[in-house]
């Protein structure tokens, strides 16, 4: 009994050892990586943990944080029907423009990749623009504008589908599908240069091979030759439009204002920034803060998972 | 006496030979790795196979439909940005200016000119903050980036989960303790507290480390049979292997810094950034919808114009993206 257990501490002792010569001979690679490790855990890792911790305070930047417990997420939940809107909004934009614009992405990148390479320059290009171009989705403002000089109501009115101007942006039920649209229009972006990148590289030979072994159509070859060669850069452009599409924000305010007419406009971060930024709750906006946190960890965990099964 | 040294001096030549001869050989293997990448790249597109005449049409209509949904704000904007304030709200609208004037500009230069800071110091704010956080992202997130990508060591996969999970959410998360901890620094009112963060951006050291993965290990072998160090390796093999990734790392950061407007981090308006003047003139309401759609066209071009040069570089570093 003894015996063995002596073992075991000589065993873990050897180990322990070395690990840490493993460590020392490894002394050059961790001074490379210092700097961006410092970094990457000083605005990255540990905000996590401390936003989680602040979750269970009252704290308004001035006062020492007070320890209160659940009683935020109790009152987000059971007392702020604002946030169940801004759940609500968050889950419907994200159901729309995610699984939308992950597909488009694909099926823009995938006939992209058939053009001659100087039309695909160009499609790359207007495809991927607006997602780099700033603040241009505020032209979008002037196409919903309220009044007739809108060019939304404008063309409406011209045509005779409507005779007096709509306020698109202030009424709740249009705010979404708006956000919805120019959302879209916004989203092909750094998946979709993975899924170009992909597509490059995807093997040839294998289209031929597949033709002699009896491919007959674009589909057949896209779904049994392509698309499981694609499987990486699939994965990393869901995680991408995940992402983005549950942290929809920026164009909410920019287009609805903030806080938008009846809150039809609000997400989960738009609460979080009223909360944070302007009424200064500092401990209740961090308790949204970790919401947000698990459900954008969750939800992309469960579609790697899924993703992963399909044509495995 | 003499016969040996001349002995040593022979074993000293022949060993110099034959590291030369290995230096060649490598500088050849580097050069095919360089020239197979660009043959890919330039690759002569075969016939097509499985493709039907009617699919071809009916798919490459709705490319082009969805491509002019695209394009069109845009190239609105830009002519926007050219006609006079009544074409504008002018009915119906016209894609293409009919008077040509760069009125919206100078409107838009006197607009910001009228503060009491002149125009130059908000884009020098604004350059110093991109350049620095480009430049600091690039060489300090592949120094990180090549030993995740090449070496084995205690922590290693650690480190890779954790960049793999910030993948998955936002800034926002970490948006509160970020402003205390930039102001514990006492980074608050200081560009480097917008320029700190962006260096730490994960996705161009995902991106980084994908793709220097595909770089062959006998060229950091050989090169450390010679004795070169890591820092010798990296600076001398790595990164110039890897440039196409570093233009990906510079559009993304560029992007992102290029708009930034400062937001609650920096309240001297003298250190503000151009991104900052740009939205006050956009926030004057309708009357300045001229000299908005200007300011829609000066944040646009650059990130555009820095896409075009670099876009076939930058999809080869995407092809390399992929979570195994």
């Amino acid at each position: 009994m003894e015996a063995t257990n002596q073992n075991l501490n000589t065993n873990k002792k050897r180990k322990r050892a070395l690990f840490w010569k493993q460590v020392k001979a490894n002394r050059t690679v961790y001074s490379m990586m210092a700097p961006y490790l410092l970094i990457f855990f000083v605005f990255t890792v540990i905000p996590v943990f401390i936003s989680f911790m602040l979750s269970f305070t009252s704290y308004d930047m001035l006062q020492i944080p007070r320890f209160i417990g659940l009683d935020n997420y109790i009152n987000l939940f059971l007392n702020d029907e604002v946030f169940i809107t801004s759940l609500r909004n968050t889950f419907i934009l994200a159901l729309f423009t995610g699984p939308i614009s992950y597909l488009l992405a694909f099926f823009f990148a995938w006939l992209i990749n058939e053009l001659p390479s100087r039309l695909r320059w160009v499609m790359t290009l207007i495809f991927y623009a607006p997602s780099i171009s700033g603040n241009a989705y505020l032209l979008w403002s002037l196409i919903f504008s309220g009044d007739m000089y809108g060019y939304a109501n404008a063309i409406l009115i011209n045509l005779g589908f409507i005779n007096e101007p709509i306020l698109w942006l202030q009424n709740t039920k249009y705010i979404l599908p708006i956000l919805i649209i120019v959302q879209l229009w916004l989203s092909l972006g750094v998946s979709f240069l993975a899924f170009i990148g992909g597509l490059q590289n995807t093997n040839k030979e294998l289209n031929e091979a597949g033709a002699i072994d009896g491919i007959q159509n674009r589909w057949q070859e896209l779904w049994y030759i392509t698309l499981p060669q694609m499987k990486p850069q699939l994965l990393f452009g869901a995680v991408m439009q995940i992402t983005a599409s549950l942290g929809i924000a920026s164009v909410s305010i920019a287009l609805a204002g903030l806080p938008s007419v009846e809150y039809a406009g609000h997400t989960i971060v738009t609460h979080l920034i009223d909360y944070g930024s302007n009424k200064m709750e500092l401990g209740y906006a961090s308790s949204i803060a970790t919401i947000l946190f698990f459900i954008m960890i969750g939800a992309n965990l469960i579609v790697q998972k899924i993703l992963r099964r399909v044509g495995s | 006496m003499a016969a040996k040294e001349s002995q040593i001096l022979r074993a000293t030549k022949n060993n110099l030979e034959s590291i030369q001869r290995e230096a060649q050989s490598l500088k050849i293997d580097e050069l095919n790795f360089i020239a197979r990448r660009k043959l890919r790249r330039k690759i002569k597109r075969q016939k097509r196979l499985s493709r039907s005449l009617g699919g071809d049409i009916a798919l490459f209509t709705v490319l082009f439909a969805f491509g002019l949904f695209s394009a069109y704000p845009l190239v609105f904007t830009i002519s926007n940005a050219f006609k006079p304030l009544d074409e504008i709200f002018i009915f119906p609208p016209k894609l293409f200016p009919r008077s040509f004037t760069f009125d919206n500009f100078i409107d838009l230069f006197n607009l910001i000119g009228n503060s009491r800071i002149p125009v130059s110091r908000f884009l020098f704010n604004t350059v110093f903050i991109t350049l620095l956080g480009t430049v600091g992202h690039v060489i300090i997130a592949s120094l990180c980036a090549y030993p995740l990508a090449k070496h084995r060591f205690p922590g290693r996969r650690l480190i890779s989960a954790l960049i793999i999970y910030s993948l998955m959410f936002s800034s926002h998360v970490t948006g509160i303790p970020n402003y205390m901890i930039i102001s514990w620094l006492g980074l608050i009112d200081t560009p480097f507290a917008i320029i700190i963060p962006a260096i730490g951006y994960t996705l161009g050291l995902f991106l980084m480390k994908q793709f220097m993965e595909t770089i062959p290990n006998e060229l950091l072998e050989a090169a450390k049979i010679d004795g070169a160090g890591e820092y010798t390796i990296f600076w001398k093999i790595v990164m110039p292997l890897v440039k196409p990734a570093w233009l990906t790392l510079i559009i993304l950061l560029f992007q992102s810094l290029w708009g930034a407007d400062g937001g609650s981090y920096i309240f001297t308006d003298a250190l503000k950034p151009l991104s900052f003047a740009l939205s006050q003139v956009v926030a004057g309401g309708v009357a300045r919808t001229g000299a908005a759609s200007a300011v829609s066209v000066v944040m646009l071009i650059v990130p555009i114009t820095v896409f075009m040069i670099s876009q076939s570089r930058i999809i080869d570093t995407m092809a390399h993206s992929g979570l195994k």
